[in-house]
């Protein structure tokens, strides 16, 4: 009876243990994640990107819906080809970042969830928060779930890779950055492109 | 030296346009650094990497135009030189 009863708990938490969600770290060894910005103002063009990305996903492959997170980027890690426009980007006149060293998004809900192979798309309403300014704002987002692809990426590493795009666009207004000044060459739209991949060793 | 002045900002001129073509002709502002896209084959992102690069742009151009002005400027106010 004993026995039994062990293997009946073995079995319920095996299942337990299947049916949990994994939790992704989106710290990319390789460098590769990143998050990238164009300001496309009538008299000028802005693009850039940001490389300081970091944060944490829990992930259920059997319940993409149940999808949470905080991703993270660092704003001195944001990167324009001019070094002059750079120095006044992070300049208290503009994004601060000494004041404001970090950019969020927190999820708080998924919605619209469809889900085909591997791959989910959903519309995510979440926190985002910039320049001290915290904003609801829902933006698409696309999860593919790489399962057991770690090992292909990172060497000597087992484990699983969720891949998430997202494409939005925000207002600098919404946010405190100058609003309704140098409109003409820095536009108040700002067109994000969020590229990243997060591993789930095992 | 009012010929010789003439000269530099001639050269100036024509080295920085010369120079700013043969870069790209970039019509933005001056970049010290391009992006050269990456990408990763297991997941298919596309990353960016940034390379030290000068390139020159319109600023170029206009301090360029500015030094052979003033020197154009200066020959001006130098006396000829007597023969």
């Amino acid at each position: 009876m004993k026995a039994k009863l062990t293997i009946l708990a073995l079995i319920i938490m095996s299942g337990v243990a299947l049916a949990a969600p994994l939790k992704f770290d989106f710290k990319d060894p390789k460098g590769i994640n990143n998050a990238g910005f164009k300001l496309d103002a009538p008299l000028e063009s802005i693009n850039g990107s940001a490389s300081g990305v970091y944060g944490t996903v829990t992930f259920d492959p059997e319940n993409p819906g149940a999808t949470k997170g905080k991703i993270t980027v660092s704003t001195a890690s944001l990167i324009v080809p001019n070094p002059m426009q750079n120095k006044h980007m992070l300049s208290d006149k503009w994004l601060d970042a000494a004041t404001h060293p970090t950019i969020v998004f927190e999820s708080k809900e998924f919605k619209n969830v469809q889900t085909t192979g591997d791959t989910t798309t959903a519309d995510v309403t979440g926190t985002f928060a910039l320049k001290g300014v915290s904003k609801e704002l829902t933006v698409p987002v696309k999860l593919t779930y790489l399962k057991d692809k770690l090992a292909e990426r990172v060497p000597n590493q087992k484990g699983d890779l969720l891949v998430i795009r997202s494409n939005f666009t925000i207002k600098r207004s919404d946010f405190n950055i100058n609003p309704g000044q140098f409109e003409d060459k820095v536009s108040d739209a700002i067109e994000i492109t969020l590229s990243i991949a997060g591993a789930s060793s095992k | 030296m009012k010929r010789t002045l003439r000269i530099i900002a001639l050269v100036l001129i024509v080295g920085a346009i010369a120079f700013w073509a043969a870069a790209g002709a970039n019509r933005g502002w001056t970049k010290t650094r391009v992006p050269k896209k990456v990408v990763d084959e297991v997941t298919g992102l596309e990353g960016v990497q940034w390379q030290d690069r000068f390139v020159p742009g319109v600023d170029f151009l206009g301090a360029a135009l500015l030094g052979a002005g003033i020197l154009a400027g200066i020959s001006i106010f130098v006396p000829a030189q007597s023969k």
